[in-house]
């Protein structure tokens, strides 16, 4: 069997643990730059508030104190994240985070008859040693754990936990009112089409022929009618491997066309982004810098340009990374536009492990190559330690246009020591 | 809901140990082996001392004075442990009306109450208040000035 412990809410839910006077408050989470709102609390939800809405339609509501709205707080969500991990991983060598607040569980080698109370006790420690509430869905699939989950979640009777099993008419009932749409990796086109051959719910979908499923759409889709039978078919290996590439971006807090400005906004995304690259141990063949003006201002003249610079040799180095990202924007770069985006893309990554040396490769390289590494590895520790942006190369400007507007942050309860949640003695 | 970025920071803070003494890992110019040599590496870690469920440990700061008698002074970090079930006698963080607080969970009579530490404070009884064990403090680190 395999679980899907899935957090509610889960940014709200983190901001909640540490400031329980949110409790029953309608809140939002809102995205880098306080753009729009990415996460919403039940309260939020029943007052209409979809996602992306842009935060400043709600301002009003803000401003009469009817609702809360957060600046997204990622150093605590990921600190939270880890946790909940942490708690499931006391239980089953076989956890794999599916994405932030998603995790699936392996129930291998337990009694099959011992299920039902250990998804409950997996559903009551995670609350209880985080604070994060969960909901937890187990079956013999991962397709099935999805179902499973969002039963738990939607269907009150089952208080945030629901097993089912391969068989019988629970399995069925719930497979009966799951519309195609809700069923995990079923697309809104594919639901159009099957709509056409009189399949809508998931159970008859289940009781389709998969080799006629096969034929007539794909591999994929077949895979989803043996889970929903209860054949595992779906594995996540590649779930843990590194990501291909690494993006950071961001919009500018206003439009700029000063060369300075964006330069130092480039030199900021460059070395972010080498401190992922070195964190998940790939290294990067090319660099890809862009910039884009705003297009929803067609007063004004438009230019959003994009530029990929080889580097000589695959590095994980923050210094050549930067002076190609630089490279690219004195290529790409015409005065007289205003830009409003502008970012690095790191690409085409290897595994460092896996480097190939260059056939030119001297005893004097590797020293220098162990030198380079040292100094980055000097320069993660630092900026972990002390904080983001502690140590940099160049020196970026105070209140550059590229600085994260996050007014409404919270502090980071649990990853900085000047932080740390306060309690009244 | 996707974050663009997942971070992975360690719930505990990084393993910071103490240097264990350490012996020279060879007697002398003779070559024997130390003694030593097996306790090379071993070292000793408050985390480990004092964080015994990472997942289900935070720390906070306390402000106020009505805990003095506890040994809990204010700007002292509190070592907070969600996993236990707070039994009377401990020393609990509380949510009282949407407050943290920091009190001692005693049953006076047979009624449940927190207690503070300084006479100045009378105890509150728990029974008619919107009141919530957040988690039980495991230990309490006092720092002097140097």
């Amino acid at each position: 069997m395999i679980g899907l412990v899935d957090c509610n809410n889960f940014y709200v839910s983190c901001e909640r643990v540490f400031q329980p006077h949110l409790e029953g408050v309608p809140v939002g989470v809102m995205s880098n730059n306080d753009g729009c709102v990415i996460a919403r609390s039940n309260e939020l939800k029943a007052l209409g508030v979809e996602m992306g809405m842009p935060a400043f339609e709600l301002q009003q509501w803000v401003n009469q104190g009817r609702i809360r709205l957060l600046s997204s707080n990622y150093e605590l969500y990921g600190d939270m994240s880890a946790r909940v991990r942490e708690v499931l991983e006391e239980f089953s060598a076989g956890v794999e985070p599916y994405s932030i607040d998603e995790m699936f569980v392996r129930f291998d080698g337990f009694d099959a008859a011992t299920t039902q109370a250990l998804a409950r006790t997996l559903y009551r420690n995670v609350r209880q040693f985080t604070g994060i509430p969960v909901c937890v869905g187990v079956a013999h699939t991962r397709t099935l754990a999805k179902l499973a989950n969002r039963a738990a979640k939607k269907l009150p009777g089952y208080h945030g936990v629901c097993v089912i099993p391969a068989e019988g008419d629970e399995t069925r009932h719930l497979l009966e009112r799951t519309a195609l749409g809700d069923v995990w990796g079923v697309g809104r086109r594919l639901v159009e089409r099957l709509a056409i051959q009189g399949i809508e719910t998931a159970w008859e979908l289940r009781n389709a022929d998969p080799k006629a499923i096969r034929r007539r759409y794909s591999v994929t889709l077949e895979r989803t009618v043996r889970e929903l039978q209860g054949t595992p078919c779906i594995e996540m290996n590649d779930i843990d491997e590194p990501r291909q590439r690494i993006m950071t971006s961001r919009s500018f807090g206003r439009l700029t066309g000063d060369l300075g400005e964006l330069q130092a906004a480039i030199r900021q995304h460059a070395q972010r982004g080498a401190e992922k690259l070195r964190r998940q141990d790939s290294q990067a063949r090319a660099v890809y810098v862009f910039l884009k003006t705003n297009p929803h201002r067609p007063d004004l003249a438009q230019y959003s340009p994009g530029i990929i610079v080889e580097l000589p040799e695959p590095t994980d180095d923050s210094r050549p990374i930067l002076a190609a990202a630089q490279r690219g924007l004195i290529e790409m770069y015409r005065p007289g536009y205003r830009f409003m985006k502008g970012g690095v893309m790191l690409l085409d990554l290897l595994d460092t492990n896996r480097q190939q040396l260059s056939l030119l490769d001297t005893p004097e390289h590797a020293a220098q190559r162990e030198r380079d590494h040292q100094l980055m590895a000097t320069l993660d520790e630092l900026n972990h330690k002390m904080g983001r942006g502690t140590v940099r190369l160049g020196m970026p400007r105070k209140n550059a246009v590229w600085h994260l507007r996050c007014a409404h942050r919270t502090p980071r309860y649990t990853t900085q020591w000047g932080e740390i949640p306060t309690a009244l003695a | 809901m996707r974050a663009p970025e997942i971070f992975h920071p360690h719930p505990a803070p990084p393993y910071r140990a103490l240097p264990y003494p350490l012996a020279t890992i060879r007697a002398g110019i003779s070559g024997f082996p130390s003694p030593a040599e097996d306790y090379v590496g071993r070292t000793l870690d408050l985390n480990e001392r004092l964080v015994k469920r990472p997942s289900a440990t935070f720390f906070m700061s306390v402000a106020g004075d009505s805990m003095e008698g506890f040994g809990i002074h204010d700007g002292d970090t509190l070592v907070v442990d969600r996993s236990i079930d707070a039994r009377p006698g401990h020393i609990v963080v509380a949510l009282v009306d949407g407050e943290v607080i920091v009190k001692r969970y005693e049953l006076i009579g047979r009624r449940p109450y927190l207690c503070s530490g300084n006479d100045r404070y009378a105890p509150i009884p728990i029974a008619d208040l919107d009141c919530q064990v957040w988690g039980v403090v495991r230990s309490v680190i006092h720092e002097y000035p140097v």
